[in-house]
């Protein structure tokens, strides 16, 4: 017969956010340690609310499995005494293992025959085993812990009850004080505690107490309930995933129910009345059919419907608290203009080791004029778009020290970019200030503008030159300042929009506005740990290379070449893998790579050009001719890569007729500077020596 | 509710709700504060093995959130009802709502959650965990497990439910502004505390004497450390007080630069770190009076630490 076990860990309110990985720890333990236990069963649910954890195993066996194993012993030759009896050593076997002499038997291993008994070990009762899953209870770990009363045990919040029942029966074990039971508590202010009689009985009895303990179930009656709302008034309600998710663990019982606000709030920025709703209250907010903010909002009670006018009129006046502070920081901070806010950027910090914010700002305005001024022909900036990039690097921080950013900090960049309008900025510049925060998340968008991706660079290459001369270096998963972010966010932009830049041309960019401008880096030398800064940011690409599911080697390959731009890394490897299934790609690498090898010994003994009046037979003369052809040429990747696969003939006849290093000074290095030409071609694809054409 | 309760109605609830919980019903401590907890009742009974059940109203100095009286809910100087029990009893969150149905408010009428907030106050070495309780969306109360007090482990562990009364008061006589609640039959909050919310805005964010606060603060702690020397804890720690208000001064006046003001609140937080210290020490030269657990008094006596 199977059996059903019910365990819940009744415990003072859980973090919202803690709840559902909390209770999938929950599962994984109990799961391993029924597993360690060979106890067998059909499935664990898992239930989880605000203030408890529960699993159901149903299909439990009535015990462990039974275990015959066999136990080796001594070899044959000393278990049994030249007398033909029993030795020591055979009786003293047997004992430990708590049999008989007369229980062994031989068996051979390895040429040797050996004494060995069966031993066989009765599994457990379920009850007898379960009682061990106190373990998986107390060895839970949770991103806080805490210590309570007089305990110096740790966990996510204080025990307050345990139910832990196997069918009728309670399975006794105590965590602190707290010994299992079949008591459970209802919801805290609409149910009451009740026993439970069977574990089968779990979730549905606590149903009649106000629980919905299954958050699956919870979350659909939210979404339905919302549903509903939205149809009876023609509503669009958002339903951010996330946001929902919280609102499932910050309930029991679920109620929604809608507010009001004032409309005259709707004059506040949208964002600002979202964040205000979504952040700050946990509400939902609504849209009407054409997408447009009404001032309504859609929240979730811990509870039933009764009562519910005094809990709407409590969540509206404290909605309208919020809202009147934002519409005061509105109108005040459009009593100042611009240039006060920069002024006081003067006096705030960046960072203690770099210096202010107003400092970076500057950095930046003149380094995204050197960063404009590299874009090649057609990707060249506007008379327009220049004259919006100076302008929005000098201010792009300045709605830092407005009163709505102070008070609402996620808002830094929208608001700037609102004031920016407000206070007579052009379009292109106020987008900019906003676009600079993107991406904000590894696959967060990208800024749209053209002006707004390259401050973004800019900030995102100042902000990372600056910390690496510091010494400020993120180490494992130690990177407060999102520089890792931001690295591949550089990445992303240039490899969109198919700019050029590359970690080395950026880093020099840095040291060249370093120059310029050395008053600008007070407190930092951007020569410094300049060198790691730039592999940190090719490490972003090879990381972003390896999730479109390139192989390592032609990672290695690409990213070997740090002067190449994040562009042609990415084109090589797309070229490189393509071509890897060629039949002739290993003789063409290989022919290649035999190039760069011997290439790599030609340190000064080298020619300004090849000579050709240095030559001595044909096949010289025929690879010359062919290199200097593909050098002509302004040909692209993919050509090249053809034109470079089609020297293969040419260099094994130039090695079969043409040794390198011979005594002749003149005639050697005339013969590595031939060699050198073609690796630096190569070195448009990276290090072709790390390619794996084994 | 038929008769709405006036802010001193609320307080007299509170104070008689857990005075019948065994808390002892102190005054608010005489010396200048940011918040409840650095009471000397919270900040240095928190700490060590001897148990403190105490509740009282605080006034809490904040220079910075001033307003002039001209912000509906920002205030110079607000009131804590601080409750604090040592070790936590097991049914503390069911305490703090009878506490709630005691003030008329019936729970199952409202919607009130425990929302995670766990507490920090770097400049004092504290830390705790717990929530801020929501009632119908308001924050009304801050509660906490301290796990940390002066950089010392509390043990056993302190627990601590600060309702902002204010707040609270709002609520329940449902006004919009903090100058329109009753204090008493008659007399309106405004009435009591507009002009000083008025003037010491003006003083903390336009009059006050810079060099003056600066030399202050130096000469508090010059007086703090040497009283932590002594071994004279009280005083000391009443020198820290003043430091951590003239700061607040400074800060509120925009004096200290952000640089600068991680070096204040360090220096801050080091007096605070050796006053928990010595205040252990001196309270085990006692002999923990506090503790009537024989056993473990003796225990704790012998200790070498």
């Amino acid at each position: 017969m199977s059996h059903t076990f019910l365990l819940e860990v009744g415990l003072e309110e859980i973090p919202a956010h803690v709840v559902t990985p909390s209770v999938q720890q929950l599962k994984e333990r109990v799961a391993a340690f029924l597993k360690e236990q060979r106890l067998e069963f059909e499935k664990i649910a898992t239930f989880s609310t605000p203030r408890r954890l529960a699993i159901k195993i149903t299909g439990v066996a009535d015990k462990q499995k039974d275990v015959e194993e066999e136990a080796k012993g001594p070899a044959k030759k000393i278990a049994v005494g030249k007398d033909g009896n029993w030795s020591k050593a055979a009786i003293g076997f047997s004992r430990g293992q708590g049999m008989q002499p007369d229980d062994i038997f031989f068996k051979e291993l390895k040429g040797t025959e050996y004494a060995y008994v069966k031993k066989f070990i009765a599994g457990k009762t379920a009850a007898e085993i379960l009682t061990g899953i106190k373990d998986a209870v107390t060895s839970m770990i949770f991103p806080t812990m805490m210590r309570w009363g007089n305990n110096d045990f740790k966990y996510v919040r204080p025990i307050r009850w345990l139910v832990a029942l196997l069918d009728e029966q309670i399975v006794p074990f105590s965590i602190l004080n707290v010994q299992t039971d079949r008591v459970t508590q209802g919801h805290r202010f609409w149910g009451t505690q009740i026993e439970l009689k069977n574990a089968a009985d779990y979730p549905q009895a606590l149903l009649a107490q106000h629980v919905i303990a299954d958050a699956t179930e919870r979350k659909k009656m939210i979404e339905q309930q919302i549903k509903k709302l939205a149809q009876q008034n023609h509503w669009k309600i958002v339903v951010d995933p996330s946001l929902l998710e919280e609102v499932n663990n910050l309930v029991e019982f679920p109620t929604v129910f809608a507010g009001n606000f004032a409309e005259k709030y709707l004059d506040i920025p949208d964002e600002v009345l979202i964040t205000s709703m979504k952040d700050h209250q946990r509400f939902f907010y609504v849209l009407d059919q054409a997408d447009k903010l009404l001032p309504h909002f859609v929240s979730v009670r811990n509870g039933d419907g009764e009562h519910l006018e005094k809990v709407i009129a409590g969540n509206e006046k404290v909605l309208t608290a919020r809202l009147e502070d934002a519409a005061f920081f509105y109108h005040e901070d459009q009593q100042k203009t611009i240039a006060d806010y920069v002024d006081r950027l003067k006096k705030v910090m960046f960072h203690d080791k770099i210096g202010t914010v107003y400092e970076k700002m500057q950095r930046v305005q003149s380094l995204s004029k050197l960063l404009a001024a590299s874009l090649d022909e057609e990707n060249k900036l506007t008379e327009a778009e220049e004259r919006a990039l100076d302008r929005a690097a000098e201010i792009y921080k300045f709605d830092l020290v407005t009163g709505m950013v102070g008070e609402f900090s996620e808002l830094q960049g929208v608001m700037g970019e609102k004031y920016a309008l407000l206070m007579g900025e052009s379009p292109a510049v106020a987008t900019a200030i906003r676009e600079h925060y993107l991406p904000n998340s590894s696959n967060g968008e990208l800024p749209e503008s053209k002006v707004g991706a390259l401050l973004a660079i800019a900030d995102k290459i100042d902000s990372i030159g600056a910390f690496f001369a510091a010494g400020i270096i993120p180490t494992g998963s130690n990177d407060p300042y999102a520089l890792r972010r931001q690295a591949l966010g550089i990445v992303r932009i240039a490899r969109t929009r198919n700019w050029a830049f590359s970690a080395v041309s950026l880093q020099k960019m840095i040291e060249q506005n370093y120059q310029n401008a050395p008053e600008l880096y007070s407190n930092i030398k951007p020569t410094k740990n300049a060198a790691e800064a730039v592999s940190f940011i090719v490490e972003r690409l090879k990381k972003l290379l390896g999730e479109h599911e390139f192989s390592f080697d032609i990672i290695e390959t690409v990213s070997g070449v740090e002067t190449n731009s994040f562009v042609k890394m990415s084109q090589s490897a797309k070229i490189l893998k393509k071509h890897q299934a060629d039949a002739d790609f290993k003789e063409n690498i290989e022919a290649l790579t035999r190039v760069l090898r011997l290439a790599k010994k030609a340190s000064s003994d080298k020619l300004e050009r090849v000579e050709p009046s240095l030559f001595e037979n044909q096949a010289e003369k025929d690879l010359f001719e062919a290199v200097s052809q593909i050098e002509g040429k302004d040909s692209s990747l993919e050509q090249l890569y053809a034109a470079l696969s089609s020297l293969r003939p040419l260099i094994d006849n130039y090695f079969d007729e043409t040794m390198v290093m011979v005594d002749d000074e003149r005639v050697r290095a005339n013969r590595l500077t031939q060699l050198l030409s073609i690796a630096s071609l190569t070195r448009e694809f990276g290090a072709l020596d790390k390619l794996n054409v084994k | 509710m038929s008769e709405k309760l006036s802010l001193q109605d609320i307080i007299l609830t509170l104070q008689h709700f857990w005075s019948k919980q065994g808390c002892m019903l102190m005054q608010a401590y005489d010396t200048e504060k940011g918040a409840g907890t650095m009471s000397p009742y919270t900040f240095l009974r928190a700490i060590g093995p001897e148990p403190w059940n105490a509740a009282y109203v605080e006034p809490s100095r904040r220079p910075a959130d001033g307003r002039y009286g001209e912000n509906p809910n920002r205030l110079y100087q607000h009131h804590q009802f601080q409750v604090i029990m040592k070790p936590s009893p097991a049914n503390i969150q069911d305490l703090y709502l009878d506490s709630l149905r005691a003030l008329g408010i019936d729970p199952s009428e409202h919607d009130i959650r425990f929302v995670e907030d766990n507490w920090e106050n770097p400049s004092m070495g504290c830390a705790g965990v717990g929530w801020e309780v929501w009632l119908d969306g308001m924050e009304i109360t801050q509660f906490t497990y301290f796990q940390q007090v002066g950089g010392l482990e509390v043990k056993p562990v302190a627990s601590e439910v600060t309702y902002g009364l204010e707040r609270l008061s709002s609520y329940i006589q449902d006004v919009n502004s903090v100058f329109d609640l009753e204090w008493a039959a008659g007399v309106k909050y405004g009435d009591i505390f507009g002009e000083p919310e008025y003037e010491h805005s003006k003083y903390s964010f336009e009059e006050s004497n810079q060099d003056m606060l600066f030399k202050l603060f130096d000469t508090f702690e010059t007086e703090a450390k040497k009283q932590i020397k002594n071994g004279l804890v009280h005083p000391a720690y009443d020198y820290v007080l003043k430091c951590s208000h003239t700061f607040n001064l400074l800060d509120a006046r925009g004096a200290v630069s952000v640089t600068e003001r991680a070096g204040y609140l360090a220096r801050i937080r080091n007096m605070a770190k050796s006053i928990a210290k010595v205040f252990v020490a001196e309270r085990k030269k006692l002999g923990f009076p506090l503790l009537k657990d024989e056993e473990l008094r003796n225990k704790l006596l012998k200790e070498d630490k």
